[in-house]
């Protein structure tokens, strides 16, 4: 039994389907992204599951209960905004008691709820700032804690990380997932980038055009992502127009996509290039820090591959001869993809 | 980290510091300086006795009470429903708003004579909604609510001006997470739409103070001029000076250089207001 769930949601904004038969579960408890890139419908989704959207049917469900005619201030939902949306006029304090104060709490029970929540993100002491004295780090943990504040059933967070410069969005990834298993909290938060989807995400939901494209955990979706779309959206993959140029798929017909991971090099100055692979020239060896990015043309063939070479190794010149063998890769059946591993 | 902003004189669309700022004085001089000081230079021709028995007398001092109360009471309408007249425009769609908008300026455009003598008649006990209002027992033209009704009408645009730009820049997501934390509409507007606009508001608070603190051409056909009614405004009675009979340019000037007095503390007041309303919206550093 899911603990949120969407049962065939359609939202239509004037000509515009931002939600087409849309259906997925959260299980309570887990962290969920709702991964795609933008205009691909997963904002609209968090709106709806917030009840700041109204579907134009379908059926949403909030802990067994459907809660599409239920306000959006009563369903137990905290919501973190993109830009956090703080109260500028308001300290950090009253940002955060904003949500107890409204539920007319005892003072001394606002007071213990705040401080607690101040030393839960680490901003003890900093209740008497402004919005504006703190740095975007520090607000981003504010709109969660103002969030949290009347404890919610359920945490929506829209692109959590936008608003944060590179280098502290990684840092702030770990925390936040930290946080939110601290406090147990179901949450879906909407990200476009599969690398922060993979890192902070227990499941991930991939929207694409209005629809969810498929629904996993990071490994399920990488290892098998059903369809093209999410094949090429999450890690990297590359298309080749006939397979049977590669040795060990000779049996199958059309298109696939590879991953440069599943490319494997062997020989040219390693030694023996291996027994199933099939000789291959170097074009490019590109250093990219940790890694080279290795370009090889099939001989025989104007079909080129990518893949990458451990950066402790001495670069291959181009025009040296390798061997090259494709352990895995996804068949294309129309939009359906398939994963199958090389014959012998 | 954000670059730091280099300072480049180039990429300045108006040139030079030194040949900008003299314009700027060269023309706050002709146009404000020059005015003024002069209006100091006539009122010192007085002693400073017949200075002090001119503004004291009581028809002076009722003079400036009206004025102040009138442009008060009419500067506080004018936030309330300039903030409403805004907040439509800006938050609906409705057929005619272009209209509306448009119409908001016709106050300044109009001739304030014209709306002085149409707003009298119309609001006279034998006017359209004069006649309405005396059946109530409600009088409005020659009272002092006739005053304030013709400096509402000149104020408006200033607050409705004032506060649009600000209310379409302010972002739906404040009164999103207000709502999401469970506050109802008296909250989300008084707690966090309202802190937003006080800038704003004081702003056209102040202008729309300080148009009914001068206005003449439209309050002298309502108000009815008269001193028993306590209806006599300063710049009637400044005018009255100036009459072609006996024009007495010093007691002119001498009234004229205390309202100016009045208007400047005033305005320092609102402005105060204003920068204390404001503090919260600037960026952290500089």
């Amino acid at each position: 039994m899911y603990y949120v769930q969407m049962e065939h949601i359609y939202k239509h904004f004037g000509g515009f389907c931002a939600s087409n038969d849309v259906c997925f579960g959260v299980e309570q408890g887990k962290l969920a992204a709702l991964l795609g890139p933008s205009g691909s419908g997963k904002t609209t989704i968090l709106r709806m599951l917030a009840g700041l959207d109204t579907p134009n049917s379908g059926d949403i469900f909030i802990d067994g209960t459907r809660v599409n005619d239920i306000d959006a201030c009563d369903r137990g939902v905290g919501f973190v905004f993109q830009n956090y949306a703080l109260f500028r006029y308001m300290t950090v304090f009253d940002n955060i008691a904003f949500g107890l104060r409204v539920q007319k709490r005892p003072r001394a029970e606002i007071r213990e709820r705040v401080e607690e929540l101040l030393r839960l993100i680490g901003l003890e002491g900093l209740g008497r700032r402004y919005p504006n004295q703190l740095s975007g780090g520090q607000r981003q943990r504010v709109a969660f804690a103002r969030a949290l504040a009347p404890r919610p059933h359920l945490l929506l967070l829209d692109e959590p990380f936008a608003a944060i410069d590179a280098k502290l969005r990684k840092e702030l990834r770990s925390w936040l997932r930290e946080m939110i298993l601290r406090v147990g909290v179901t949450s879906i938060f909407v990200t476009h980038d599969q690398e922060e989807a993979i890192e902070v995400a227990d499941q991930i939901i991939v929207t694409n055009h209005g629809r969810i494209e498929r629904s996993g955990t990071a490994l399920e979706l990488y290892r098998d992502p059903q369809t093209r779309f999410v094949a090429q959206f999450l890690g990297q993959s590359e298309a080749l127009d006939d397979v049977r140029v590669l040795r060990g798929y000779e049996q199958y017909s059309g298109q696939a996509l590879l991953r440069p991971e599943n490319v494997r090099v062997s020989g040219g100055p390693d030694g023996a290039p291996e027994a199933a692979s099939q000789p291959a020239t170097v074009m490019r060896c590109d250093f990219r820090g940790g890694i080279y990015e290795l370009t090889l043309a099939l001989d025989g063939t104007p079909v080129t591959l990518t893949t990458a070479r451990s950066g402790g190794l001495p670069p291959l010149e181009p025009g040296a001869h390798v061997g090259v063998r494709v352990r895995e890769l996804f068949l294309c059946q129309g939009d359906r993809v398939v994963p199958v591993q090389a014959a012998g | 980290m954000e670059p730091k902003k280099v300072v480049n004189n180039k990429a300045r669309v108006i040139p030079g510091f030194g040949l900008s700022l003299g314009v700027v004085l060269t023309m706050l001089s002709v146009l404000v300086l020059i005015p003024l000081m002069s209006v100091l230079g006539y009122a010192f021709r007085m002693t400073p006795q017949e200075f002090w028995q001119l503004i004291t007398r009581p028809n002076v001092i009722g003079a400036f009470g009206t004025s102040l109360l009138c442009s008060l009471i009419a500067a506080a309408v004018n936030s309330v429903f300039g903030l409403l007249l805004a907040w439509v425009l800006v938050r609906y769609d409705f057929p005619g708003k272009r209209l509306m908008d448009g119409l908001i300026e016709l106050p300044f455009a109009l001739p304030t004579a014209v709306a002085g003598i149409t707003l009298s008649k119309m609001y006279s006990t034998k006017g359209v909604l004069g006649a309405a209002l005396a059946r109530l027992g409600i009088r409005v033209s020659y009272t002092r609510l006739g005053l304030v009704v013709a400096l509402v009408f000149v104020g408006i645009p200033f607050v409705v001006r004032a506060i649009q730009p600000v209310l379409e820049g302010l972002d739906r997501k404040y009164e999103e997470a207000a709502h999401m934390l469970g506050a109802g509409r008296a909250r989300t507007f008084f707690r966090v739409v309202l802190p937003e606009l006080m800038p704003a508001l004081w702003t056209g608070f102040g202008l729309a103070l300080a148009r009914g603190l001068g206005e003449y051409g439209s309050v002298v056909y309502i108000s009815g001029n008269s001193e028993k009614n306590g209806t006599q405004v300063v710049s009637y009675v400044i005018m009255q000076k100036l009459n072609a009979g006996n024009m007495d340019y010093e007691s002119a000037t001498a009234i004229a250089l205390v309202l100016l007095a009045v208007s400047f503390l005033l305005l320092l007041f609102v402005n105060i207001l204003q920068v204390r309303a404001a503090r919260r919206t600037r960026e952290r550093g500089a």
